[in-house]
């Protein structure tokens, strides 16, 4: 069985205007440090999957299996990078990381732990910023915390809903790059939700192309077959990244004309 | 001259200025009784210059008497403060207790100060405990529903970090509900501290304690005009400066 095994994961929610069927039956599979990303439009069901693995909603059918174990209930082994940031306002930046810190090794000394939230600061080059609270960041510093906080819950897997999708384009492609670097440093297993191909592109190794709801399940994975290291100027124009492109975009234009 | 000066000093003066010019004509025209704005200060003149002498219970220095009023209103407020927050966070957590309780908290709410002060006085035989209770029985509520409204409007983002992070029950109110609703809990603050100092003079009437409300109606018996209006302007500023300085600190916390 693969290290994070979805299937047949179905979800709907009851509202005034009648039942809305998000999750039509979705299988994914990842092994232990793989990066995975998840492409579809938005609206079609990325968070409510991201919520469902990540145990802050219950799938009406369907099962979760990580690493061996049935998920239920939210957990730091699956830490989340959500797509509002969600940092705590009246904490500095040192505090909001800490919080996860301790909350996954509170049993550890007090200077290790400091030492362990210093690290991850600085792993998002946030160290200059540790004691500013998040209205005084920019959109991409205030992502950086809430990827340093992600990575600080020591997650077997981390969740990252359309991380980026809030920032504007230079940023983000500044914290694509930091997250490429990251992730070759650190091996994480990482499933990315997002609305951008290139972004998926540059920074799995394989995509599930998400149909557009209702009832929204995921396609055939496509293999993005470009070597690491990336970088961000060499591969848009390899062979293999137009290949990838080009299956991600077919397939999810082939969906919407079928509907 | 900038208009900023104008519009922070001028015309609050020129307003000022008016409502003296109309209250020194009633008392002229229409009310002989009303004393106007001159007799009112030759006649308070001592209570205001002298504001701590101490000729007798009831005849003291305006600085004197708001001092037993402010004390009176403090420990009403903080017995309103500490048990409407506590009751505010249960109301705002539990469903169960929110469903309970709320329709009796409606209810409550609205009686006036007038009918809980003989209440008092029959529970605990005392003028000083029963104005104390009815002060912090008024103020209670404003804290109790601000602060029930704060933790039930708290971000579900918030939440869910904690529920990621699987804190503790004491940590996830420690680190995420409380931090989360302290604005409106000030907000609340303030509102129960403007109640508290209205209530102060009923309270201080009807027991004929020593205080502002208490001298107010002392000196309407003695018939003595212009001390009601002293101790009118007196309530009045004390109120104001009590809101402006609640105001300040709220101002801290609604940044966050």
């Amino acid at each position: 069985m693969a290290y994070l095994a979805v299937r047949g994961l179905e979800k709907s929610f009851v509202t005034p205007r009648g039942t809305s069927h998000v999750l039509g039956g979705v299988d994914l599979a990842l092994e232990e440090s793989e990066f995975v990303a998840v492409v579809g439009y938005s609206g079609s069901g990325k968070t409510t999957l991201v919520s469902l693995i990540g145990g802050l909603l219950t799938p009406d059918a369907g099962s979760i299996v990580l690493d061996g174990a049935p998920v239920a209930g939210p957990g730091p082994e699956r830490g989340i990078v959500f797509q509002q940031y969600s940092l705590l306002p009246w904490m500095t930046v040192y505090d909001n990381v800490a919080l996860a810190v301790d909350a996954v090794s509170g049993d550890l000394p007090a200077s290790e732990r400091r030492r362990s939230t210093e690290e991850f600061i600085a792993l998002v080059n946030l160290t200059p910023a540790t004691w500013k609270r998040p209205r005084e960041l920019s959109g991409g510093m205030r992502q950086r915390v809430a990827v340093a906080r992600g990575l600080a819950m020591r997650p077997k897997v981390l969740l990252m809903d359309e991380p980026f999708s809030a920032l504007d384009a230079l940023t983000r492609a500044t914290l694509q790059d930091e997250l490429l670097r990251i992730w070759g440093e650190r091996r994480s297993t990482v499933v990315l939700v997002t609305n951008d191909v290139d972004e998926a592109i540059l920074l799995s190794d394989r995509i599930y192309p998400m149909t557009p709801g209702p009832g929204a399940v995921l396609g055939p994975a496509i293999e993005v077959g470009l070597a690491r290291p990336r970088e961000r100027r060499h591969i848009s124009l390899s062979p293999a990244y137009q290949k990838a492109r080009q299956g991600i975009v077919e397939f999810l234009r082939a969906c919407r004309r079928t509907r | 001259m900038s208009s900023a000066w104008t519009s922070r000093v001028v015309l609050p003066c020129l307003g000022i200025a008016s409502v003296l010019v109309v209250w020194a004509l009633v008392s002229q025209l229409a009310a002989p009784d009303l004393p106007g704005p001159l007799k009112t200060w030759t006649e308070s003149r001592r209570y205001v210059v002298e504001p701590f002498f101490k000729d007798g219970e009831m005849n003291q220095g305006i600085g004197r008497l708001a001092f037993y009023s402010l004390v009176r209103v403090g420990k009403g407020y903080l017995l309103a403060v500490a048990i409407g927050t506590p009751l505010g966070f249960l109301l705002g957590l539990s469903r169960g207790f929110h469903q309970s309780f709320d329709p009796i908290i409606q209810f409550l709410r609205p009686i006036s100060p007038l009918a809980w002060l003989p209440l008092g006085l029959v529970v605990f035989q005392k003028s000083e405990p029963a104005a104390v209770f009815t002060i912090a029985l008024c103020a209670m509520w404003p804290t109790v529903i601000n602060t029930a409204v704060g933790v039930q409007s708290i971000s579900q983002d918030y939440l869910n970090v904690g529920r990621v992070l699987k804190l503790s029950r004491f940590k996830m109110l420690t680190k995420i509900i409380v931090p989360a609703s302290l604005p409106y809990m000030f907000t609340g603050y303030r509102l129960s501290l403007g109640i508290a100092w209205l209530v102060i003079v009923a309270a201080e009437m009807l027991t004929g304690t020593p205080g502002v409300g208490g001298f107010l109606w002392q000196e309407y018996n003695s018939l003595v005009y212009s001390h009601i209006i002293l101790s009118v302007i007196t309530i009045g500023a004390i109120g104001f400066v009590l809101d402006r300085l609640m105001g300040l600190v709220e101002a801290r916390f609604k940044t966050t």
